[in-house]
């Protein structure tokens, strides 16, 4: 029950923070929200870290979980750093 | 019991980090701090999670996080700006993978028990592993490794059939409790086609719309893995995305005038107007008379499309826009909401460029200037200024706002070769008595305009 007031709450807030935005920052918006689920990083660690390890079907599904996870973070932080570096260089 | 202390209050810290970064992401002037901030959030929420009692494989962990980390960190770094929508379609995908990847280990060491827990870890499989299939379609599609845009018979009638059969899969794995592995094979195995038989009909004039959907999807398949796990942070950031996600795919959408249904379900083909194409003759002008055009100009109006983007020639028409300035000549920019592959993808182009934003307008700020314009200088963009949206009810882009270049008093077209825009549609512009056409590639055609301007100053 509690999880479905912070669905909730979240969901407004996603809205939110989107409804004013000027259609410049339409796709660095779209790739900064994208590496902000790349925390399900965060989400691969811990089911790999609780992975049975004699088990290496479970090994393999985590470490696979992370390795993604890793790269949509660490490649979301880039691509959005570089779009949003354009729009300070000239203010 | 204080690790698990820490661990919790630092994944509150991050959640209002992510919440205040995406917030000022928002605006321009705080754009690039907000990524910092939710940089710095993430990077706390992965320390802390080495913190999280029970933890083992640690060796594994930190493998996996470089592997991915550096491959997805080097290619971010290295991609062309033009390529942008396709990598942010890649990594996106990779997130809903992430999803999927976390459902399926939990059910595979039966960690998920209770209705609840199995019908969102289910659904957030189904969720992630339909955007990790359908990312990496639109990711080929857009990168050109696959042109042609798949139509099966009867296709949206196999979409709800397979879409059907995979939810009542999901249903049984739910109801049982205790699924077997042939179960949750069978259900990631058809999730995963699902993915693929969606999106191969789209066309690429429809891909931001879906790669935003896909982002909106990831979201919230990580926010249900979040509850499962128990992880709020997750569950937060997850959710924030889904819901910010879709507004902005139905932002998306609306400047396109086409209903999302209608883009995963009536895909544009050219097909649609076989019988109608425009009739008239296409007309050709050297770069030479163009350049003269506008030399003499009073006001320009440039429509820059993805076709001048992949050419990388934003900086040679920045050089000539700048010319023409000294000549006297009032430029501006119109870019159509859905110019290049992203909205506001043309605006982040241009400012690589260097062109101040003063100059650069939307379709509702120019849209009604252009019948004051003696030219309008067209640079690898197609569907958006063609007036058979306005005019042609039988056209599949019929509805959607355009550029009214054909306003102008004059219409220069550069354009690569002779064939149809990116939707497959014919342009009656190019037909029409006011617009002649330059052949060749943005980047030579707009240097040899270049060459010419100086020669007339």
């Amino acid at each position: 029950m509690e999880a479905l007031y912070i669905f909730m709450l979240a969901a407004f807030t996603g809205y939110e923070v989107i409804a004013r935005v000027p259609v410049i920052l339409h796709t660095p918006l779209m790739s900064g929200s994208n590496f902000v689920h790349g925390v399900v990083l965060v989400g691969a660690m811990v089911v790999l870290g609780h992975a049975d390890p004699e088990d290496p079907l479970q090994l393999a599904i985590g470490f696979i979980a992370v390795v993604l996870g890793a790269a949509n973070a660490a490649g979301g932080y880039v691509v959005t750093e570089r779009m949003l570096a354009m729009f300070t260089k000239k203010n | 019991m204080t690790a698990k202390l820490l661990v919790d209050a630092s994944y509150f810290v991050v959640a209002v980090l992510f919440i205040l970064g995406l917030k000022a992401m928002a605006s321009p002037v705080t754009a690039r701090k907000g990524i910092v901030w939710a940089g710095i959030g993430m990077v706390v929420a992965t320390l802390v999670t080495f913190f999280t009692p029970g933890m083992q494989n640690f060796g594994l962990i930190i493998l996996a996080i470089v592997i991915g980390g550096v491959a997805a960190w080097w290619s971010g770094k290295v991609v062309k700006m033009t390529d942008m929508p396709q990598m942010v379609a890649i990594y996106n995908g990779m997130g809903g993978g992430a999803a999927a990847a976390i459902a399926a280990l939990e059910f595979a060491r039966g960690g998920v028990h209770g209705i609840v827990f199995t019908t969102l870890a289910t659904l957030g499989a189904l969720i992630g592993a339909v955007s990790f299939s359908g990312s990496c379609v639109a990711f080929a599609k857009l990168q050109g490794l696959m042109n042609k845009a798949w139509r099966l018979p009867a296709q949206n009638a196999v979409n709800i059939v397979l879409a059907l059969v995979t939810v009542l899969v999901g249903v049984g794995i739910v109801v049982s409790g205790d699924p077997t592995p042939t179960q949750i094979i069978t259900f990631f195995v058809l999730s995963l086609v699902l993915g693929v038989i969606i999106t191969l009909p789209i066309g690429g004039a429809d891909m931001p719309v879906v790669i935003s959907l896909f982002n909106a999807f990831t979201g919230l398949a990580v926010g249900f893995e979040g509850y499962v796990l128990g992880i709020p942070a997750l569950i937060i950031a997850g959710i924030v995305v889904g819901a910010a996600g879709t507004l902005l795919t139905q932002l998306m959408a609306k400047a396109m005038n086409r209903p999302i249904t209608n883009i995963l379900f009536s895909p544009i083909t050219g097909e649609a107007q076989a019988g109608s194409g425009p009739t008239g003759t296409m007309k050709e002008c050297s770069s030479m008379d163009a350049a003269s055009m506008m030399r003499y100009a009073q006001k320009v109006i440039i429509v820059p499309g993805y076709g001048m983007a992949v050419a990388g020639a934003q900086h040679k028409v920045y050089e000539m826009t700048k010319l023409l300035e000294e000549a006297g000549v009032e430029v501006k920019f119109a870019i159509h909401p859905v110019a290049g592959r992203m909205p506001g993808h043309m605006n982040v182009l241009l400012a690589e460029a260097g062109v101040p934003y003063e100059q650069i307008f939307d379709l509702e700020e120019i849209n009604e200037e252009f019948s004051q314009a003696d030219v309008a200088l067209v640079i690898g963009a197609n569907d958006v200024v063609n007036p058979v949206a306005r005019t042609d009810k039988t056209s599949p882009i019929y509805g959607m706002p355009i550029l009214n270049a054909d306003k102008a008093q004059n219409v220069i077209v550069i354009k690569r070769g002779k064939g149809a825009g990116y939707s497959g549609i014919e342009n009656a512009l190019f037909f029409e008595e006011n617009c002649r056409l330059c052949y060749g590639s943005a980047q030579g055609v707009v240097s040899e305009m270049i060459g010419h301007v100086k020669s007339l100053s």
